[in-house]
């Protein structure tokens, strides 16, 4: 589901996925947990990946980083980073991109921290493994600077402690601070805000605005919660089991959601009137491994017809780059669609 | 007379010294004072640390509090002994956050749910097997399901077998700390719905226990904001909402994302050195109390 540029830019996109295939061993077979993807992400853009458990929206960050462990492997596609295909680099120019050209922070941040070092020598660490530091006294001034770019109050006491001392948010922004150590072009944030509380995501969200504004940054954003995607992103891809079944702009996604699953996440969101039924979807997630042929979203779908359950539909384009994965949007079944129940009455239009 | 008056309650946990530590005190609960009407949603919300799980746990005695009284359609559950305790807590049940962990993963599903009947020594066997059996559909579980294990149910229908266990022994109140917030987006609209349901249904009373605001506003009549181990504002849910007194309030309010990019909402900070925790509720506006 690539975007045709509406208006031709003379810069490539700063991270093209092509048809990314990541696959997790399941006994005699391979699943596909991500299952041809294909986006990108232009400099200083937010692009959020929203999808619930299993949609396959973490093992595709990963597989960008290219950290999947096994049992899962990447099985094709391209990652074009600034033109260059980083599942053709060899691993140790691999790990010249991670950290200087793409970051990753975790939704954990107590354990994506070690507890045996100081905040200081864990930021000082990505600075000296890519060389951007020439002392020890440098590394420490630029881990003092750079909490104090993430807005950590007392920047040269801080330096000093250890993870234990610190509590959730200020944490987070610890390890926004050592994955910005080194200028990446592209931040990529897995559920960066889902381990904490109301009032310090808040907070979170509105420096990683800040952070964008002031290093150009791209954000991928990777999220179930459809509040935090309204507030920070440009350009949201749904995912739903290993699939990007809608992708369009932001505001388009919340104003005219295409695909039945995408329009049931936004009905699900409680509101409306205090007590009344809340709009569920029917069923579950599907997990590795019993992910229905055809859509995948079929089995759960209100709207379901004949090509649904056999066939994946393709990437439909229902508006300016707003591409949608459902046969509803097919001009070639329009004719038996008419009638009662039809599509769009979730649409908040 | 309301079903549940809590008063005064107070939790401290003694923190041991350590090697560079002395030993201090935590009141995790310091001096809560609600009450709940019969067939009401009450909800108490509260950050991380807020004591609002501990409240819903010294109500149970799962956790014993510290001080304070816990009266239950007139009696003080805090007085009671073993038996009088047990036969009480028939009436009084919890659901719990996570539908991962609070389910024996080596019963089959049946044997969960019919726990309570056997351990309260509640019916034969046959009536014990007709009751789980209809549990199981009154949660809208299927019950050729039953001889299974809770590894084989998604998040939605173990939270479902936890729920069918609370109601086997015919609750009045219903304690559910964060029922929905370990399940899918597109799953906690079910078990919210169910929920609804329920109450209508076998006209129960919920404590509900949350962090997601969204939530409380659509399903709680009146909801209570604890605040390091304290209640700082109680309302209605609409006055609460439309008019939110306490500091701490607002800014929790404002930080609720609004799941519309054409909206920005202006946010308030809390700094907390300015709360003062020592100051009591006072009552604003009819039925809206708040510690400012």
């Amino acid at each position: 589901m690539r975007a045709q540029p509406t208006h031709p830019t003379v810069e490539p996109p700063l991270l093209e996925v092509e048809h990314l295939s990541t696959a997790f061993r399941l006994g005699q077979t391979d699943a596909l947990a991500v299952n041809h993807v294909s986006f990108e992400i232009r400099t200083g853009e937010t692009l959020a990946l929203v999808g619930e458990s299993g949609s396959g929206k973490s093992v595709t960050a990963f597989s960008i980083m290219r950290l999947v462990q096994p049992p899962g492997r990447i099985v094709g596609g391209r990652i074009l980073f600034r033109g260059r295909d980083l599942l053709a680099l060899p691993e140790r120019e691999m790990r010249t991109i991670r950290g200087a050209g793409i970051s990753l922070i975790f939704q954990e941040p107590m354990s994506a921290l070690n507890p045996v070092f100081t905040v200081g020598s864990q930021i000082a660490e990505t600075l000296q493994v890519h060389g951007r530091v020439r002392s020890r006294r440098d590394a420490r001034q630029r881990a003092i600077e750079l909490l104090a770019a993430v807005s950590v109050p007392q920047p040269e006491r801080r330096v000093d402690e250890y993870p234990h001392q610190l509590s959730g948010g200020l944490r987070q922004r610890v390890l926004i601070a050592v994955a910005i150590a080194c200028r990446p072009a592209l931040l990529i944030a897995d559920e960066p805000t889902t381990a904490l509380d109301a009032t310090i995501q808040a907070q979170i969200l509105e420096l990683l605005r800040e952070l964008k504004a002031t290093f150009n940054l791209a954000l991928l954003l990777i999220t179930h919660d459809l509040g935090v995607v309204a507030e920070t992103a440009d350009r949201v891809a749904v995912m739903y089991a290993g699939r990007i079944v809608e992708e369009a702009s932001v505001r388009e996604i919340f104003r005219h959601p295409k695909h039945p699953y995408t329009q049931g996440l936004l009905a699900s969101i409680p509101g409306g009137h205090p007590g009344s039924r809340l709009r569920a979807i029917d069923g579950g997630v599907p997990s590795l491994g019993t992910i229905p042929q055809g859509c995948a979203f079929a089995p759960r779908c209100p709207y379901r017809f004949e090509p649904c359950p056999t066939e994946v539909p393709p990437p439909y384009v229902v508006g300016v780059e707003h591409r949608a994965r459902c046969y509803l949007q097919d001009p070639a079944y329009a004719p038996a669609l008419s009638g009662p129940g039809r599509p769009g009455r979730h649409s908040k239009s | 007379m309301p079903l549940l008056e809590v008063r005064h309650l107070v939790k401290h946990f003694a923190r041991s010294s350590g090697l560079f530590r002395a030993s201090s005190v935590v009141r995790a609960v310091d001096d809560v004072s609600f009450t709940i009407e019969e067939g009401e949603t009450f909800g108490l919300v509260g950050e991380s640390g807020s004591g609002k799980t501990t409240t819903g746990r010294c109500i149970l005695r799962l956790v014993e509090p510290t001080a304070g009284e816990v009266v239950f359609r007139g009696e003080d559950v805090l007085k009671f002994r073993r038996g009088r305790l047990r036969r009480a807590r028939r009436d009084m049940q919890i659901v719990f956050q996570d539908p991962y962990s609070s389910l024996n993963p080596r019963m089959r599903v049946a044997a969960i749910v019919e726990e309570p009947l056997i351990i309260h020594r509640i019916g034969s066997r046959a009536n014990r097997r007709a009751r789980v059996d209809e549990l199981f559909r009154l949660v809208g579980l299927e019950p050729s399901h039953l001889n299974r294990f809770p590894h084989e149910f998604s998040g939605g229908q173990r939270q479902r077998i936890g729920l069918a266990r609370a109601l086997a022994l015919n609750p009045s109140l219903v304690v559910a700390d964060e029922p929905v917030s370990a399940l899918d987006v597109s799953v906690q609209a079910q078990v919210i719905n169910l929920l609804m349901d329920l109450q209508e249904k076998l006209k129960l009373t919920y404590l509900f226990i949350a962090h997601d605001l969204r939530l409380v506003r659509h399903i709680c009549d009146r909801v209570a904001v604890m605040y390091l181990g304290r209640i700082i504002e109680l309302a209605t849910a609409s006055d609460l909402f439309a008019a939110p007194q306490h500091p701490y309030t607002r800014a929790l309010l404002s930080a609720i994302p609004i799941p519309d990019p054409e909206v920005r909402r202006q946010r308030m900070l809390l700094d907390p050195a300015t709360v003062n925790r020592d100051r009591p509720l006072r009552e604003v506006a009819p039925g809206h109390w708040a510690a400012i």
